[in-house]
């Protein structure tokens, strides 16, 4: 099965040398494969490492940052929440329902082997048009139906997500998985081997040929060969994956269990070197202890298969039948695989035959790769477009955005997935920016997914900013205080000195943007190799953020629908004419460039903290911010979610010399639009008085229209029904499912 | 008194059956693993919600094949209350304790939102306290729930009144736009001839605290409370 060859040409001439290098000898087969999967981009973030440095990771509630499995956040009590984000891209691209599955299943140990309970999941998907592409549609049917198919079995709810479509995902689905974990700080378990003599358990599935060189696979283009990869796509199994969480979780409460992680990219290779290397000790490895699904595995096959459903385990010496006991409760196959050792090296045995003998230093740290980064040519010429002609009918406009499936609601993907198992889910998916979970605590926490690849295909340092903006907007809106986040950036080839200077941009907008914010990065995600041979295509750079808050009284909850009539609805920030990478742009005038939002940092923090402020007073009833489509999509969602109209006199958004079409969908950042209601208007007024930021009011509350006007003149009038249908028939049409 | 919460391997709503139960119904409750083969210490029994064996071969036909369903079928016969929930109500009619079978929903999707019950019959342990007609909010979230059984049983179970709870809209309407996944005239939950038998496809456990409901509601703790009353009464 395993060709040598195919082993040895995925790392580079250099990378050989360096290896031997190191080693001070020539590797034989089963070391060089071990090398070349831990050395792979996947595994090692050799390309990405040094400009990651920028992103701050420290704050007042880290406890763990990047580097581990998962990063830790203090939320009081001795209670922690785990948070992480995984892709799984390539394998989606060519088996969308195993390929997002085993996503999950990925994600999900993540934050297990932190010895957190995972207590919700997110996902981010991006897919080509599903209104052109039968190939698109497939694959988002089955990457929705895996994601539901997996979640729903193993009781962990998908709270929230996003799905943005766009011509550039056709063949390079982007599949992005966040897990958000809840534990006791006491019970914390790091993916170390610290003490010599432990004992090293694997639990779980038998290892098989699914998954062998999934990380070679993920680390290069895809072509239109990659088809006949399937077996590089692992198995999902739920229901084991299930048993694992329950157990594992039991055998952490008996206090032997000193070490602790999944295999997952990289198989045993990955996974073994990095805890010896981490705890600074060895490893000795016996592979025939390994239960194994077919008998014939190669030791190769062995040390690299990516079969999920696996964890190891370090237990302290002479408490192994105590915790395998717990393993047996839930009939999981387990073996007792090695021993910690204090050589520093990961030895592989087979029958008692030494096989391999590498130092963990070696194999866990991959020489670093500088890469070249070159401005690509489009980035200037795309900036300057010429204005489209205004569009004479802006009812119909409007109701074609609220159709636009990036813009439309979600349910028929949400509808999919429990959103409710764990009942902690108090804000659920469509009732609010974020969703809100709440904590044994009495606290609450926001979570939020975002990217934009439109806006960061324009300008990805803006346009990647503009992402963290939005998810920590979302957050503010249900009042939450932003916590942390995590980033998956997903980008093409990073060989590609234009690809890799996007990347380095939007590496630097996101660590502007949180340095001014004060938000710390706590872990993410790097994904390269997204293009195609076949169409010769890269994708837009396509950071995804998942970003925690922290909401600390029920009362101070909030979400977007409408509540009373004749309440006030108020606009703050300005609106710009910033159209490039709008939906508006795109999806109406089918034109790519312009200028995409940018921030203004002062500002950003200045409203989020005003819109918090009047939340925590009790003066907002409705907060939504202002993303996709602009005010006049947000506002028709805020109707929409209300089953309430709203009357808006447009002439008093703030704004200078903006076209109504600009006006109505300009994406500008920092903006909200919030209801208040009478007895809390004039209290709000005297704090805008003293903010400093633009706001007015735009409009108020009623009737079952939502109307645009300026003065008495008309100019947008759709009934309530109307928008519904565009906004929530828009996808089960695309699918084939209307009534 | 005191409630067993089954657990089966891949059982994912025995925690949140566990508190509500323990916390807002203040009732003791315990987690028993499906291998014990001994209820005598409890006075009723719940299967609670997820997916037993991981829905394998057909959602819970292992799980009513598991030791602890000797003793639940003795309990059942003596006329202590059973609620299966979601899986356990799958359970229940593949263990022969409930007529009818659970089919893929018509949608063939898996779905999850909040939908309004209609109280058809109180004469189930578990709705004995709510009035006829009356109107429950609770959330559903499953993919094999399109309840289906022959005509003529059809007729048995309306003739003995045994179907206790429709899907409807939020005026009471009995239609097809209020059934979400198919099921024969509208059917969500049942019980058995004694009455002390009561399964449902939607989530009594996920809608008893005003917390989580999107209607500010806490319609689930109904069920639960009647059959605490019941039991309490007996």
């Amino acid at each position: 099965m395993v060709a040598l060859n195919s082993i040895l040409v995925e790392l580079t001439e250099d990378e050989m040398k360096e290896a031997k290098r190191m080693l001070g000898r020539e590797p034989n087969h089963l070391e060089l494969a071990m090398i070349d999967a831990e050395w792979s981009e996947h595994c090692s973030y050799k390309s990405s490492k040094p400009v990651l440095k920028q992103l701050p990771t420290k704050g007042p509630r880290v406890i763990i940052g990047p580097g581990y499995d998962a990063g830790v956040v203090d939320v009081d009590d001795g209670y922690v929440v785990t948070l992480h984000i995984e892709s799984h891209n390539h394998p989606s691209a060519i088996d969308p329902y195993g390929g997002a599955a085993t996503g999950i299943g990925g994600v999900l140990r993540d934050i297990l082997c932190m010895g957190t309970r995972p207590i919700a999941l997110l996902d981010s998907l991006r897919f080509g048009s599903i209104e052109e592409s039968a190939h698109s549609r497939w694959l988002f049917k089955h990457v929705v139906r895996g994601i539901s198919d997996y979640g729903n079995c193993v009781g962990v709810p998908t709270v929230a997500g996003e799905v943005e479509f766009d011509d550039c995902f056709e063949r390079n689905c982007l599949v992005d998985v966040v897990c958000l974990g809840l534990g006791k700080i006491d019970n914390l378990v790091l993916a170390e081997a610290k003490y010599p003599n432990d004992s090293v358990i694997l639990v779980g599935g038998s290892t098989g040929r699914d998954g062998i060189h999934g990380v070679t696979f993920a680390s290069r283009v895809l072509t239109e060969k990659s088809d006949e990869e399937r077996s590089a796509v692992q198995i999902p199994d739920p229901f084991m994956k299930k048993l694992i969480i329950e157990a594992t979780l039991e055998a952490i409460a008996t206090g032997h269990v000193r070490g602790l992680k999944d295999l997952g990219g990289g198989g045993l290779t990955c996974g073994l070197s990095e805890m010896a290397d981490k705890g600074g000790c060895g490893i000795d490895l016996e592979l025939s202890k390994v239960h194994l699904r077919e008998k014939d595995l190669s030791p190769i096959e062995i040390m690299i298969s990516e079969s999920q459903e696996r964890m190891v385990f370090i237990i302290e010496q002479g408490h192994e039948k105590e915790v395998c006991e717990i393993f047996d409760k839930y009939e999981l196959p387990h073996s007792i695989i090695g021993k910690v050792t204090d050589s520093g090296k990961l030895i592989v045995k087979m029958n008692g035959s030494e096989l391999a003998s590498l130092p963990a230093k070696v194999v866990a740290n991959a020489p670093i790769i500088y890469r070249k980064a070159v401005e690509p040519d489009y980035i200037k010429k795309i900036r300057i477009v010429e204005k489209p002609s205004l569009p004479s009918n802006l009812s119909s406009v409007l109701l074609k955005m609220l159709s636009c499936p990036s813009i439309a609601s979600k349910s028929w993907v949400y509808e999919q997935y429990d959103h409710e198992v764990g009942i902690r889910t108090v804000v659920k998916p469509g009732q609010g920016d974020a969703s809100v979970l709440r904590l044994p605590n009495g606290t609450f926490l926001a979570i939020k997914a975002d990217g934009n690849s439109k806006h960061c295909y324009i300008d990805p340092y803006n346009g990647s900013a503009g992402c963290l903006s939005e998810a920590c907007r979302n957050l503010v809106s249900v009042g939450a205080e932003p916590l942390a986040f995590v980033d998956h950036l997903q980008f093409g080839n990073p060989g590609n000195p234009e690809v890799f200077w996007t990347f380095k941009e939007s590496v630097r907008g996101l660590a502007d943007y949180s340095k001014a914010i004060g938000l710390p990065c706590i872990g993410g995600k790097v994904s390269f190799y997204n293009e195609d041979k076949v169409k010769n295509m890269a994708i837009k750079p396509s950071p995804v953020i998942a970003a925690i808050g922290r909401i600390e009284k029920q009362e101070w909850i909030t979400t977007m629908n409408l509540k009373h009539y004749g309440d006030h609805i108020v606009i703050l920030g300005e609106t710009k004419p910033e159209m490039g990478g709008s939906e508006y742009y795109e999806y109406i005038h089918g034109l790519i460039g312009g200028i995409a939002p940018r921030i203004d940092f002062d500002k950003e923090k200045a409203t989020m903290h005003t819109i918090l402020d009047t939340i925590r007073k009790g003066l907002v009833k409705a907060v939504h911010d202002v993303s996709k489509g602009g005010i006049a999509v947000a506002l028709a969602e805020m109707c929409i979610s209300g089953g309430i109209g709203a009357s808006i006199d447009y002439s008093k958004i703030p704004a200078h010399d903006l076209r109504i079409d600009e006006l109505l969908f300009s994406e500008t950042h920092s903006r909200f639009i919030i209801e208040i209601d009478d007895n809390s208007i004039d209290e709000f007024l005297i704090i805008m008085k003293k903010v400093g930021i633009a706001y007015n009011i735009i409009g108020k509350v009623g009737g079952d229209t939502l109307k645009f006007n300026k003065n008495k003149e008309e100019l947008i009038s759709i009934p309530l029904s109307d928008l519904k249908d565009s906004w929530l028939n828009s996808i089960p049409k695309c699918m084939g499912e209307s009534e | 008194m005191r409630v067993a919460i089954i657990q089966f391997p891949g059982s994912n709503c025995d925690f949140d059956t566990l508190h509500v139960l323990n916390n807002v119904m203040n009732v003791k409750a315990n987690l028993v693993w499906h291998k014990s083969d001994d209820l005598r210490d409890y006075d009723a029994v719940i299967l609670p919600g997820g997916f037993s064996y991981g829905d394998r071969l057909r959602a819970g036909i292992i799980a009513a094949h598991s030791p602890v369903m000797k003793e639940v079928r003795r309990m059942a016969k003596d006329g202590y209350p059973i609620l299966g929930i979601c899986n356990g109500f799958q359970i229940l009619i593949e263990s022969g304790l409930l007529p009818g079978a659970l089919l893929r929903n018509s949608s063939l999707k898996f779905i999850c939102k909040w939908v309004n019950l209609s109280v058809i019959s109180n004469k189930a342990i578990f709705t004995h306290k709510i009035k006829k007609n009356h109107l429950l909010k609770m959330p559903i979230a499953h993919n094999e729930g399109r309840y289906f059984i022959e005509e003529d049983d059809l007729k048995e179970l309306y003739k003995r009144d045994q179907i206790i709870l429709k899907y409807a809209d939020e005026y009471g309407k009995i239609s097809e736009r209020s059934n979400p996944n198919g099921s024969i005239d509208g059917i969500a939950g049942i019980c058995n001839d004694e009455g002390n038998v009561f399964g449902l496809m939607p989530h009594p456990e996920r809608a008893s605290e005003k917390l989580l409901s999107p209607f500010n509601t806490n319609n689930g703790k109904i069920i639960f409370s009647s059959m605490i009353e019941y039991v309490k009464e007996r």
